[in-house]
This record gives C-alpha cells, sequence and structure tokens, in this order.
C-alpha cells in the first residue's frame, strides 16, 4: 500500500486477476464465528456444509483428509457478518465479541 | 500540406449537422445517444448515415442518458472509439456517468449543445449544463461557429485518445444559436480526415485473453493516488491540444487556440466570453474600436483545463475585464467564469479590475448592446474605483 499515484495501474484497473486476495478484509469484524464439532455434520460424516455455501468470503475452510474431516476459518476475510452461525442447522456455531 | 480549395466540400450547415457530419468522418465504433433538444439533429442526422450504410458504427437506441453514457463507457472500455450527444437535463441524467468516464479514463467525444436546465423547463442556450458538468473531468471546449464544431469535433478525438491525456472531451455549441443556425462549413474529403484521426490505440482495453478488471472499489487507501494520476492527465491537455491543432491548422490553415484574442494589445477594457458570445463581441468591440475605445475581446474555448497562466498573460496588461458569462453558480462569491478568471489574475502585479456579467440565461439574448451596456459600466466602475462582485445584465429587475 505503499505505492506512489505513478507506481499503481490507471484509473485502478485491475491488471492480475484475484488481488483482492491481498486486501486483508477480516479486520472489519466486530464478532467471530466460533466453532464447535460435537453436533456439527461436516465434522460427523462429511454432509452439510451449509456455512461453507454460505459464507460470503470464502472464510470457511471444509477439508477432507483420509476419510478425515476438519473444520477452520479464515480469519484474515471473515468480516463476522454471522451468516454461517443463521444458517448452521445443529447450532454448532455461535458468534463472539471479538 | 493544405488541402487545395477543389478537394474541400462546401455546405451549408447547422451547428448539430456540421458536427454529425464530422462524427461521420471520424469513423466511430459506436454511437449510443438518447434525443434532447436541441442536439437532436447531431443523432438524427447520423442515424441516417447508418441506416443508409455511410458508416460502420453501431447506433445504440438507449432509454435514458444515464444509459448512453453507460453504453460510451462499456464500448469505450474494449477500445472502440465512441461518442455521444446531449444537452441540459439529458446531460444532468448523465451526471453520474460523467464522472465515471473520465475517471475511468474513457476518451469518449461528448457534443453538446448548451442549453438552460430546469426549472422553469427551458430548452434555449445557455451553459448552466455545461458548468454543471465543471468538476466532472471532462476536457471542455466551447465553439463559437458551425465550422469550429466540425473542426474542434474531428480534432476531439485526437486529444482524448492521446496516451497522455486519456479523457473525455465535451464540444459544446450554443444551443439553437449555433445548433440550429445554418452556416457555411468547409468540409474535409473522407480519406483526409481518416488520416487525421487515424485509429484509436487503446492503452488497457477489456480483452477475454488477457483479464483485467476496470472500475473496482478504490477506498481510503488507494482512491487518493487515482485523482493524482486524473488531475495530471487533464493537466496534459494544453500541450496535446496545441500538437493536435497545429497538424490540423497544416491540413485546413484554420487554427483558434485555446483562446482566441481580438485586438487585446493595446485594450484598456478586454471583453472576456465563450461560444457564439465571442462572435458579437467582436463586433461590437470593432465599432467601439473606430469610436476611439481602447477595447478588445478574448473568446474562451478551453474551459477545461483552464488555461490560467496563459489567461493572466493576455490579460496582464489592461484596466480592466469585463466578463459576460451564461450560467450562475448559485451563492457563490461570482460565478463560474470569473471565478476561474479571478484566481488566474490573483498572482499579477497590477490586476486589472473585473467585472463579472451574467447574461443570457434561458436563452435571453445577448445583443451587441448587451455588451455596450457592460462596457460602459466597466468604464464607470473603472472610474469609480470599485465594482461589484457580479451582476446580472438584460434581466427585469
Amino acid at each position: 500500500m505503499s505505492e506512489k499515484y505513478n507506481e499503481i495501474p490507471m484509473a485502478g484497473n485491475i491488471i492480475e486477476p484475484g488481488n483482492s486476495k491481498n486486501y486483508k478484509t477480516g479486520g472489519w469484524r466486530a464478532e467471530k464465528p466460533i466453532h464447535d464439532p460435537k453436533d456439527c455434520l461436516w465434522m460427523k460424516n462429511g454432509t452439510c456444509g451449509r456455512c461453507w455455501i454460505f459464507c460470503p468470503d470464502m472464510a470457511v475452510v471444509l477439508t477432507e483428509k483420509d476419510g478425515k474431516y476438519s473444520y477452520a476459518y479464515n480469519y484474515d476475510y471473515c468480516k463476522g457478518c454471522g451468516i454461517c452461525a443463521n444458517e448452521c442447522p445443529t447450532q454448532s456455531i455461535h458468534m463472539e465479541k471479538e | 500540406m493544405t488541402i487545395s480549395k477543389d478537394q474541400i466540400k462546401v455546405e451549408g450547415l447547422t451547428g448539430d449537422a456540421a458536427i454529425a457530419h464530422a462524427l461521420k468522418q471520424a469513423n466511430l465504433d459506436v454511437l449510443a445517444a438518447y434525443p434532447i433538444t436541441p442536439q437532436t439533429i447531431i443523432v438524427e442526422d447520423y442515424q441516417r448515415f447508418a441506416a443508409d450504410g455511410e458508416v460502420n458504427a453501431a447506433v445504440i437506441p438507449v432509454e435514458s442518458e444515464h444509459s448512453a453514457m453507460s453504453a460510451c463507457v462499456g464500448a469505450s472500455a474494449v477500445g472502440a472509439r465512441v461518442a455521444t450527444a446531449s444537452a441540459s437535463a439529458g446531460l444532468a441524467l448523465m451526471w453520474e456517468v460523467l464522472y465515471c468516464a473520465a475517471s475511468m479514463r474513457m476518451p469518449i467525444v461528448f457534443t453538446v449543445a448548451n442549453r438552460a436546465l430546469s426549472a422553469p423547463i427551458n430548452i434555449h442556450n445557455d451553459h448552466s449544463d455545461g458548468m454543471g458538468m465543471r468538476d466532472s473531468g471532462f476536457i471542455q471546449l466551447y465553439c463559437q461557429s458551425s465550422q469550429e464544431a466540425y473542426d474542434t469535433t474531428l480534432m476531439a478525438f485526437r486529444i482524448a485518445e492521446n496516451h497522455k491525456v486519456l479523457l473525455p472531451v465535451m464540444v459544446g455549441i450554443d444551443g439553437f444559436i449555433l445548433s440550429h443556425n445554418v452556416e457555411r462549413v468547409e468540409m474535409l474529403p473522407d480519406d483526409v480526415v481518416e488520416k487525421f484521426v487515424g485509429v484509436r490505440d487503446p492503452v488497457q482495453p477489456l480483452n477475454p485473453s488477457k483479464p483485467l478488471t476496470m472500475g473496482p472499489l478504490a477506498l481510503t487507501d488507494y482512491y487518493f493516488e487515482f485523482k493524482e494520476q486524473q488531475d495530471r492527465a487533464i493537466m496534459k491537455a494544453p500541450e496535446v491540444y496545441k500538437e493536435v491543432e497545429a497538424e490540423f491548422e497544416k491540413i485546413t490553415g484554420r487554427k483558434y487556440g485555446m483562446f482566441e484574442t481580438h485586438k487585446t494589445e493595446d485594450a484598456e477594457i478586454i471583453i472576456l466570453a465563450m461560444s457564439s458570445m465571442g462572435g458579437t463581441a467582436k463586433v461590437v468591440a470593432d465599432v467601439l474600436r473606430e469610436k476611439g475605445e481602447k477595447v478588445g475581446v478574448i473568446r474562451l474555448k478551453m474551459f477545461r483545463p483552464f488555461p490560467a497562466e496563459d489567461i493572466a498573460k493576455a490579460l496582464g496588461n489592461a484596466k480592466a475585464v469585463a466578463i459576460f458569462e451564461k450560467a450562475m453558480s448559485f451563492g457563490a462569491a461570482t460565478h463560474p467564469l470569473a471565478l476561474e478568471v479571478r484566481t488566474a489574475l490573483y498572482e499579477t502585479k497590477e490586476r486589472p479590475m473585473i467585472v463579472d456579467f451574467v447574461v443570457g440565461l434561458g436563452g435571453r439574448d445577448v445583443t451587441p448592446t448587451t455588451f455596450v451596456e457592460g462596457y460602459e459600466k466597466t468604464k464607470e466602475y473603472l472610474k469609480a474605483g470599485k465594482a461589484p462582485k457580479y451582476e446580472t445584465l438584460g434581466v427585469r429587475k
């Protein structure tokens, strides 16, 4: 972010697609989602994934390796909107003040 | 080399028709516009050229001026040569997208038949619409004749598309006074125009094989830097304008400059006005000169960027400048043209007295007597050593 006016593309054009990755929006967050794996269907059998589907920032990270499921948030981009907590059918996600 | 007379086509054309002919010869790719008086003939004529197969451009009849300018931005983004036209309320409806066109550095040529803004609704000429878009980032060139409208429209593409500039250009003619009056216009042969305007060489067009995003979000961290770029770009316009005009002069023998001076060298009072008022002012000055008055005229063509230093130099030795302008900035210290001139003169050692006359709103005729009245008033103010910041002239009060 230290570039001068003549070190950036003209008119705000983005010439490397996907450079919004460089813009970390996690700092906007007032509340963060906390995940409880106990009743989570993804953790149980790799189903559901509603939090992943609805997350507008692709900040829910669901992974599977050798039949083992894991769950994480990417707090660099999670803005704390709470959609995941709202959509979770098993109340496995709650929001906590930052 | 100047084009020989037998190659030139002479026709009686209105200002609108002259612009339409220039657009026809400029090899547009896209024209998107919505009709509004008194600009309508520009698009009407151009659409006839398109219907008759005389031009290859895609003509997009849109549902509003907001869409017209948006379509122009989109077309310009892929590298097309683009033009549009509007006036008054239509121009006002474009307002949001005018800023986008300039900020996104789209070299669109925007021809305007300058007209008053509502309310009350009024179709006649003043410069309220042009002054309303004054801060949008467009280059603004105001013309005095149909010939100049034709010439300026051709030159506008070269200025806009120049890589040092890359900004949209507004070419203004006075609504009805110029847009609907027939004047003698000399038109260049198609091949000469084709060579002069060339083909647009886009710097960073939208292209699927080299994806890029235009007009994205830029907040506190970058927005200001883009404005810095834009400011520097518009300040390059005078230099490019001079280059382009020198080239045009070689072909046609015609030039206008950023402003035109008429008998200003030894003038004690200089009348400063834009567009068609320039012609009237020059006639008035000639008559007053015969009576021994030391008066001259500056007819300003380039309002944005404002040629402040050159204007200051040209006005420097006068005792007073009588500005005649067709727009009001309600509540401002003085009105748009006078604000610029005052600022331009602030640093000069012996500042001439500045008298600002607001005239001709809503198409009220600005006759030679209006100029004489303003001139006489200016002389009185000089004698008294004091002038009002501005006054309206030609209104019943």
